[in-house]
Formats: C-alpha cells, structure tokens, sequence
C-alpha cells in the first residue's frame, strides 16, 4: 500500500485518501506556443521506469495538492514536498541520490 | 509441422503420445534478420504471422524478454468486442474480432473463440444517451450491435439484480458476436505457426539497446549480442516507452498498473460476458467456471506488475451490488499487468523517426482483443513501409495534430 506524508497537515495519508495528479515540474504552454511545445506540455510524459516526480492531492484530507518523488520500478518513497516549487528541494534530491547513485536529475523542461 | 487433427490424436493415441513434437524451436539468434520484432506478446507474434502470411517475408525474429505470451497476453480478461464509437477504432477491432472468428482453422490451433455475447450495462442515464449513440455509429460501421432492455438483460443474465439502489440497470449494448478465447492459446498457436514458416522466436533475450546510423535503424544490442536488421518493430506494451528511449524518440505514453482477479469455479452461472463501466468492473465465467474480475487502472505511473489493492475492493463492491450471489464467492488469485496509456486511449499503430523502425503499442487496457487486426495492421506497415487504412489514423503524429481517436470520451471502454 502506497503512504505518503502530506507535507502541509503532517498525515501520513494510505492512498485511498489521495489523488494522483501524474507527472510534477511540468512547464506550461499555452496561447502563442509552437504546436510541439504545446504537445510536448499536453501529452508527452516521461514516464521512467525509475525516480518519478509526481502531483498528489490529499484529497480527503487538508484537501491541498503536495509533490512526491518515488520509484516506479519498486514504488519506494523517497520523499514529499510542497507544490509551491519548480524544482525538487535539495533534501529530496540527497534522500535520492543516497539509495540510487547513478540516478541523474532530469526534472528540468518537458523534454 | 505436423498438423493437429482428429487422426493426429487417434495415431498419437496408439502410439502412448510419443510423437507429438515441439509447438515451435527454439533457436540461437542468426547474425541479422530482414525484420526484427521486439515483443513475443499477442501483437507482436501475430505481426510476424501476418508479414510471412500475407506479405512473404519469413526472414524473421521474434525477440522477447521473458516468455512468450508472459506479458499482458497471459494477464488480461481475455475479452473480444468491437462496438466501438469511433470509425478507426470500430475498423481495426471488427478486423480482429472477425479474424479472431476463424483464427482456429487459420492457426490449426484451438484459441477457443467462444462468441458468447457481450454486454455493456448501462447504469446511469448518460450512459443510455452514450451506447444509443454507440448502437447508431455501429450500424453505419457496420459492427452488428443492438440496444436491449433490463429485461432482456435479465433473460440473458439471470444472476443479475437490475434494481440495485445505486446503479440499477437501464439497459444494455449487446454485441452477440463478442466473446472470449484462450488467451495463452492465441499466443502459442501464432508462435508454433511463425516457427512453422522458419522464423525465429527467441526468448530470454532482452533488447539493451538499439543502434542507428543516419536515420535508420541497424539493429539491436540484446543479452545474446548484437542482431542486425532490415527493419524493426516494437510491439512492447508497457515497457514501449523504454524501448523508444533507447531509439532516441518520446511516445505519449504513460506506464500504469491494470488488475484482474479470479474466484474459485462455481458452476455454470453465466454464458455472456458483462461489462459495467460506471463502476469499473466487468465479469465473464470461464471453461473452468472461475468467475473471471476486470477493473480500472491504478492513478499512478508504475512497472511493478503489482495494483493497489483498493482498487479491487471498488470493483468487486460494484460487482456484488449488480450480482448479489458473487458475494460469497472466494477470490483465488489476483494479478497486475503494467498498461500503455495514450491521451487519447487510442494506440499507435505507426512509423517513428527512424526511418525503417515501427511502433505498435498503446492498446492500454483493451489491447487482446486486438490481437488479430493489430497484427495485421502492423503487417501491412512495417512490409510496406506506409500504413494501410486500418492503420493510418492511429500514427503518433495525431497528438500534435488534434486528430485524436478519442475512446477516453466515447467511453466505450473501461478505465
């Protein structure tokens, strides 16, 4: 079972309490932008078989939306933070780097 | 090959079944190959079936990972339906459901195609709106389905409560020439028919890498070494998006876990098959008498072949509203396969920007009643190098374009 702690209320919520939300760090592209950015934006994902950033709602709790990374290979938590970031806190990145030394950042841009 | 028939059974019979050979071989890779296809799954061994069959080329490999058919061909609900909303998806399903209704005599190998009847309930008034809609654009597709009342539904499906206080039923989209097959089946008997035409299937042998030179695609680095080809088709599912990494390209993909589960076997109960997609759960009964229990996916990107448990509890509390005597029923396995979701819900049947590398994938949660028409389709591409009508609309293009195929709308699926 999927826990995750809401950065924002302290809960350690189980995953019936949550809403996934996909992909985190995404840049927006909207009126004005190249049809490929904006298709990169609306659907293309990098879906790793690895460290994956990702939006969750603790949706019937505080009710705010929060970030997490975890590993889709092994679904470990390597941490949670609030939304109100564009780019993983320094801590989550050392929690990170700590149990996969070869993982290299790749939050930044959409592709 | 020798093939399998009544007097294939008596001679075996007075010989204690010593004669009976290998389904297919098992060879060592060869250095290079016209095509090579990534995926001993359904699609991709029904692919080299239809390029030796119905294009002549059998200079082929079949590379898969593990086992054959061990991916999401040995993990779905085995279900076959083609009463889709959209024109491209109605096209490609009713290919195969109608491929699938001859597969055995083509294949000389009982897949079991039992066109048992499949029934979509309708439990909630937009979803009457939804499949009388569906019904209409089947009738100009000319996929036979019809609209039938709760009471019909209760003649076909007697365990059914139709006046469940949450969901009761309002009717149903019947497709009578939808059903199900042996899954394991459909893979072995493309597999023992691709190796009868001298192509190679080699399991145990996981594509590390793929090289290119200007464009195109020269072979593939995999645990037993380097294997050149001609051309390359990957037919993956849930890792595709790994796969195209290794390419070099993107594909809308995300990676999500999809459940099934089964019970103990009961007695003959229900000879249709029942799909509720409001609550996400649907139920056929097999030759064995398991009742067999499909869900929706998991939120959450995952490889894991592992699903969150309450998922199975929303489905099987739906399915015990809608079928009261189930609810003693003990479940006897569970298990998860990783689906390729698009945006759209649609796959992709298409050419990549690699040159002579194609792409098969994206069936997420419905892909084994494909089979056949996706095989097929993917064929026709990869021999010719362009797409044929069953496969044209389905080209990984179409996300930029707005020229989506949209199933996630129509709701003619689950998820």
């Amino acid at each position: 079972m999927l826990i995750l702690e809401c950065p924002y209320c302290g809960v350690k919520a189980e995953e019936t309490e949550l809403a996934p939300g996909y992909e985190a760090h995404l840049k927006r592209f909207g009126p004005g932008s190249s049809p490929e950015e904006f298709e990169d934006y609306m659907f293309a994902r990098k879906n790793p078989k690895g460290v994956h950033f990702e939006r969750w709602r603790h949706a019937y709790g505080c009710g705010k939306w929060f970030l997490a990374a975890r590993c889709t290979a092994t679904l470990e938590v390597f941490g949670t933070y609030p939304a109100q970031t564009s780019e993983p806190p320094a801590d989550i990145i050392a929690k990170i780097q700590a149990r996969r030394p070869d993982w290299q950042p790749d939050w930044k841009g959409t592709k | 090959m020798k093939r399998y028939s009544v007097f294939a059974i008596a001679r075996e019979a007075l010989r204690y079944h010593m004669g009976w050979e290998r389904a297919w071989a098992s060879p060592e890779p060869k250095a290079s190959y016209d095509a090579i296809i990534v995926g001993a799954g359904g699609h991709g061994l029904a692919t080299a079936y239809y390029l030796g069959k119905n294009h002549g080329i059998t200079n082929v490999a079949v590379i898969e990972k593990g086992w054959l058919g061990g991916g999401n061909t040995g993990r779905n609900t085995t279900i076959i339906r083609s009463n889709y909303l959209q024109d491209p998806s109605a096209a490609i399903y009713e290919k195969a459901r109608s491929l699938y209704e001859t597969l055995s005599q083509d294949l000389n190998y009982n897949v079991m195609f039992s066109p048992r009847g499949l029934l979509m309930l309708a439990q909630t008034h937009h979803e009457v709106r939804g499949y009388l809609r569906t019904v209409h654009a089947n009738t100009l597709q000319g996929v036979q389905t019809e609209w039938i009342s709760p009471q019909r539904v209760k003649e076909i499906v007697p365990i059914m409560n139709i006046d469940g206080p949450r969901y009761p039923v309002l009717g149903a989209l019947y497709q009578a020439r939808g059903g199900t097959a042996r899954h394991d089946a459909v893979a072995w008997g493309y597999a023992r028919a691709c190796s009868a035409m001298g192509m190679d299937i080699i399991q145990n042998c996981e594509v590390k890498g793929v090289r290119s030179e200007n464009g195109r695609v020269t072979g593939v680095d995999t645990t037993k070494g380097f294997i050149g080809t001609k051309k390359l088709g990957m037919v993956v599912a849930g890792h595709s998006g790994q796969l195209a990494e290794m390419a070099g390209f993107r594909l809308p993909i995300e990676a999500v876990a999809l459940q099934a589960l089964v019970s103990e076997p009961i007695k003959p109960c229900m000879d249709v098959v029942v799909m509720a997609n409001t609550v996400h759960g649907y139920m056929s009964q097999s030759d064995k008498g398991e009742m067999v229990i499909g869900g929706g996916t998991d939120g959450f990107n995952n490889y894991t072949q592992r699903g969150s448990f309450h998922h199975i509890e929303e489905t099987l509390r739906a399915l015990v509203e809608t079928f009261p005597m189930i609810s003693r029923l003990k479940m006897l396995r569970q298990w998860g396969g990783i689906v390729d979701m698009t945006g759209d819900r649609s796959p992709l049947i298409s050419k990549t920007p690699l040159g002579n590398c194609f792409i098969n994938c994206g069936w997420g949660t419905g892909g084994f009643k494909a089979i056949p028409g996706s095989g097929w389709a993917m064929a026709e591409l990869m021999a010719k190098g362009e797409p044929g009508p069953l496969a044209a609309e389905f080209n990984m293009w179409r996300f930029k374009e707005g020229q989506f195929i949209d199933e996630s709308v129509a709701a003619g699926v689950a998820h």
